[in-house]
Parts: C-alpha cells; structure tokens; sequence
C-alpha cells in the first residue's frame, strides 16, 4: 500500500508540474489564480494520502470484495448471509465482531473455516459455545480456500450494508404510471365514442323535430298511416310462420348454449388462501411442474403440494424480489411469504419451526363429477403428455385458472387425434404388435387402443 | 311508453343474468349428489378428521405397504454414519440412469444444476446461493451421504423423501455419482 501510494504522489506531481507549467506558458497575467489553484490541489492531494493511510491501517492484510463475493456466493451463502440467520450465523463485520467480543484473531477464523469440528474437538471454548449454539450443526470443512481467499472474504463480509437505490422505486413508480396511462387511454376512447353516439341520437331527434315543425309551419300535412305496419305483418301468414320458426329455433340455439354450460367451470379462477403466482414459479424461474406435483407421477392425483416442498426453497427464499406491478408489489408478494411462514409454523428470525402449524385451505379447481375415472400417472408418466396440453399455459397464469373444459367431448376428441407415443415405451409394446396388425397402421390413436370404451373411465 | 317500461325491464333482466357469471364462483351443477362423490376425497375437508384434512400422516410406529424403515436419523452424526457404511440396494443391473437422470432434472437440477456443479435455474438468478458443486473436497460426498442428504435434507437444503420413493432416490444417487466422477474427470 505504501508502495502505491508513492508512485501516486510522484505521478501526481509530474502532472503537477506539467499543468503549472502549461498555465505559466499561457497567461502571465493570471498569476495569482494559478498559485490559488496550485494550494488547493495540494492540499486535496495531503487530503488523499492521508486517507489512503488511514484505510490502509484498518485494513491490515486486505482482501479484494469483489472476489470475495464470488467466493462467498459459492462457498458460504448456502448457510450464511451477511444480515440474517440463516442455517448459520449472519456474517455481515465478523472479524471486527469476532476481535472486539471474543479477542479472536484472523487465524482463529482460518482454522474455523478449514475445519470447524477439529477446532470443537480441541475443546477450544468459543468454537463449543458457537457450535452448541447451532445445536451441532457442524460446518462444512474448507480446506481448498487459501489465506487469499480467506482474506478476499472477510473482506466482502467488512462492507458496509448498501442502502438501496432509490432508482429502483422510482422506476416502479414510473411502470406503475405507464400502465394506468394504457388504462385510461382504453376508457377515453370508450367514452367518446359513447358521447359521439349519444350527440347523433340527440341530433337526429332535433332533426326530425325541425322538420315537423317546418311542415306545420308550410301547413303540408304528413299523411297518416291508415294501417300500422305491426298489423299488416301480422295478417301476412307466411311472414307470421317463418318468424315464429327463427324466434323457435334462435331460443332452442340459447338454451341448448345455457343447458351444455352448466357443470362446466372453464375459466374457474378462485381466490386463494395465500397468493401463489405460476407464474413467477413455472415461468421466470422455470421449476417444473412435477418438483412440486410430484404425485402426478405415479398416482391418480396430481397433488397439492404440502408446505415442506414450498419450505424446500423458501427456508432460504424469504423475500421477492423480481418484476412487480401495481397490484401485485414486492410488499404484497413478501407478505404472502409470510403467510407461508405463519402456516408452516417457521420462525424467520430464529430459523427453527415452533410446531404451530395452521393447515391451508387451498380452493381446488379442476373437479372432474365422480361418476368419471380420471388417472394423471396415466396420462403423465406413460402417455408422456405435457402438463400444458389439458392446463393450458400455466406458467404465464399470475392467478391459476381451468383452462379446459373438461367435458367428456373434450376428452374423447383428443383421444381420437392423439397418437399413442409407443417408442421407448415399455407399456405398449405387445398391444401395438397385436392392434397394428388388427388394424393395418403404424400409428395408433388412444381410441383405437380402447380409449373410447365407457367402462374405462366410467364404472 | 309501456313498451320503454317493457325493453328496460328485458335489458335489465338480461344484464342481470350476464352478471351473475362470475369466475371466482364454480358453476351450477344438474345434479349435484351424481357430481360429489361419496367417500372421502383425497386432500378434502371433512368433519371426522383431526384438522378437517383427510390427508394424514401415517400413524406413529406404522410403516406403510411398500415402504420401509430407514434407521438413520435426521443430524450430523447419523449422517456421518451413514456417509460411513449405508451402502445402495440397487445392484449393477437395476440402475437406470436414464430413470436417475429424468428424476434428477425435475427435484435437483433446479438448484445444483443439470450437470451438478451447482449452477442451477434458481443459482444463476441468484435466488438461491452456494451451492456446492458434487466435485467439492471438503465435503467428498459418497452414496450413503448423498442418500441421507436427500431423506433428511441438510442444512439449507430440505428432505425429499415424500417426493421421491424409496427406489427412486436410490436412482438419483446413482445419477449424483455419475455425475460426480463426471465432475472429477
């Protein structure tokens, strides 16, 4: 550090001399504003140096931050974040709090991390009290970091805790508008074009009753229907018939439409106990659906997940922090986490589960009527069908909802167009020698397998 | 203007109607005692169950029809053990890598990465960090390690033995090695 900083001072200087030089040759006249600036840079540069050796004596052996993050989002963060508890302590200034409380050194620490247990079985006191404190959890030994590596992380642990940027709420703030101007916009046209409408029909009466008056005004008398038009209609008996056959055949056209809806819940999007976004999970961070529907595998039932599989991932995930919208902002997501937490009994601060636990009452969606079998392994795990094919596209739903109908003429149109997938599948290989034959195809559809059979799915 | 009284009176019946159609709320149903089923549903609620929930844990000391007992604990010293002598039930033959490599993708890959270096999905956006690689000194995994780890989790990480089966995790342990000497190479 001393090293650097005399090359900085003589490199500082040249320059010095360089610019002094450069003024002198320029102007004569502006002397005194020359030598003005000249003490004010010195005094900067005194300034700097003295900076420099102040840092530098905090900073005994220092190690690079930026590595030290790389290395410690490798190494450490499984267990260990800079301001919270996690598996392990927060790490945020553990050296100077490791020196001031406990009078440990950095060799202390390098013997931790190259081996915490040897140092617990040496019956050092500190490394008990910590490891008692963690209920034995031992840490992970690492022997591969070197003493660079070591100091590049205590390094990053040493960094202040940045405050965030105001950027990043400004710029919510600015999509926030944006969007409610799209909003509005839509509505303003609506609106025009209803006052537009409403201008004409009040244009149109005005018109008509100028012109009444005009003729009343010129005494032209409007000639008056002798017969109205309803009446002459109705002595037409042709008309009569064909209008009762259309006014027939349009109610059968509603009512056969109301009858075939009703038990069909396509579109069935209700509110949910705790707000769970497909599509942060499936879409943005590409987990598949079967890590949390794992039953879909190898049961009838796709599966709820219960809450240890969310705990899987949110044991360390405990905030959001991607896109967010006006509705749905990082509080609001943040607090559905916290809903997770209330409902799996977890303490965030202490890291431990307190066994008050709060079942959640999901609200399911896709009900088939009992009187149909339906079975996912069948349709997942030997059809090799994807979930989106009957789901729709769930990883882009903010909100889940049915997206098929789930009617039986849903069902058997596609069991009628779909190819049985027999390559590499073990399950059909006799019966597609036995129906290929049958039949004279290479291909053969799930109806032609018996896909059609009432008995398969009801009994 | 009767027939204004009569128009508003069909429109407004109308709207009603359309607006009865709301998306939070399921449909009606023809007969509903053919729809709701009789027994107990999975994951329903019922009124004889602790909790509502019909879906229960096994009962304590029981083990159910095709599964069985795994006599290593949930800490660090059963761990240990395990790591020492819990040697795989699969031989040679009943190894299905492809089977290993499908079930690894869907519960592992999404944190240690498909090649198991620890660069997955969810470690490249930074949402979960360090992950170990499986190449990792320190920790020199072995399959009674990594069997433990997948049923009783470890540290950050949670169990998942209720996703995966019995012959299945021993599957994604032989995958896990494979991956390993992968690794190593």
């Amino acid at each position: 550090m001393l090293l650097l900083c005399e090359i900085f001072i003589t490199e500082h200087f040249s320059f010095m001399k360089k610019s002094y030089q450069k003024l002198e040759g320029n102007s004569t006249i502006n002397m005194k504003q020359v030598k003005h600036q000249n003490l004010t840079t010195r005094y900067l540069l005194f300034g700097f140096v003295f900076l420099l050796t102040f840092s530098s004596s905090i900073f005994a052996q220092d190690g690079d931050p930026v590595q030290g993050k790389a290395l410690f989002n490798t190494n450490c963060a499984a267990c260990h974040n800079l301001d919270k508890k996690l598996t392990g302590p927060a790490l945020r200034g553990v050296e100077a709090r490791l020196s001031e409380d406990e009078g440990l050194d950095r060799d202390w620490i390098a013997a931790w991390i190259r081996n915490s247990s040897a140092l617990v079985k040496s019956g050092d006191t500190y490394a008990n009290k910590i490891y008692n404190e963690y209920k034995g959890a031992a840490m992970t030994a690492m022997p591969q970091l070197s003493d660079g590596d070591i100091a590049d992380i205590l390094a990053y642990t040493a960094q202040e805790k940045a405050v965030p940027a105001a950027g990043a709420g400004a710029a919510v703030g600015a999509q926030a508008t944006t969007s409610a101007d799209g909003g509005i916009s839509n509505k303003i046209i609506l609106g025009a074009l209803t006052i537009l409408f409403a201008l004409l029909a009040i244009a149109l009466y005005v018109v008509n009753n100028t012109l009444r008056k005009f003729a009343v005004a010129n005494n032209v008398t409007i000639p008056e229907k002798k017969t109205p038009l309803w009446k002459v209609f109705a002595k037409n008996q042709f008309l009569m018939l064909v209008t009762a056959i259309f006014l027939l055949l349009t109610s059968a056209y509603f009512a056969y439409g109301y009858m075939m809806q009703v038990g069909v819940d396509q579109g069935y999007q209700p509110v949910q106990p705790i707000h769970f976004s497909h599509k942060i999970h499936a879409g943005d961070n590409k987990i598949d659906c079967k890590y949390c529907h794992s039953s879909a595998r190898v049961s009838k039932t796709s599966g709820i997940p219960s809450l240890n599989v969310c705990m899987n991932c949110h044991k360390s995930i405990y905030e959001y922090n991607g896109e967010t919208t006006a509705e749905y902002s990082k509080e609001f997501y943040d607090g559905e986490i916290k809903k997770l937490y209330a409902a799996t009994g977890w303490d965030d601060a202490e890291q431990e589960y307190t066994g008050d636990v709060q079942p959640v009452k999901w609200v399911r969606i896709h009900n088939l009527p009992d009187f149909a079998y339906f079975n996912h392994s069948q349709h997942v795990s030997v059809a090799g069908l994807e979930c989106q094919t009957c789901h729709g596209p769930v990883e882009e739903m903010e909100v889940m909802y049915q997206y098929s109908p789930l009617t039986m003429g849903w069902c058997i149109n596609c069991h009628r167009e779909t190819n049985v997938k027999v390559e590499d599948n073990a399950y059909y290989t006799k019966i597609h020698e036995e129906l290929s034959k049958k039949y004279g195809v290479d291909q053969l559809t799930a109806a032609q397998m018996g896909g059609l059979e009432c008995g398969k799915c009801h009994y | 203007m009767k027939s204004i009284a009569k128009i508003t009176l069909v429109v407004g019946l109308l709207m009603t109607i359309v607006a009865c159609k709301s998306d939070d709320k399921p449909n009606y149903q023809f007969m509903p005692n053919m729809y709701e089923p009789v027994g107990y549903e999975t994951y329903g609620a019922y009124d004889v169950f602790p909790g509502e929930q019909s879906a229960m844990l096994p009962v304590d000391g029981t083990i159910a029809r095709g599964y069985s007992l795994f006599e290593y604990g949930n800490s660090n010293d059963e761990y240990l053990r395990a790591k020492a002598e819990l040697l795989s039930v699969l031989d040679s033959t009943q190894v299905d890598l492809k089977r290993g490599k499908e079930l690894y993708d869907i519960y592992c890959g999404i944190c240690h990465g498909n090649k198991g270096a620890g660069k997955g999905e969810l470690v490249k956006r930074e949402k979960i960090l360090g992950i170990p690689s499986y190449a990792d000194v320190g920790r020199a995994i072995n399959e009674g390690s990594i069997y433990h780890t997948i049923y009783h989790g470890k540290n950050a990480m949670g169990s998942y033995a209720g996703q995966l089966n019995e012959e299945e995790r021993w599957q994604v342990v032989a995958y896990v090695l494979k991956l390993k000497s992968d690794l190593e190479k």
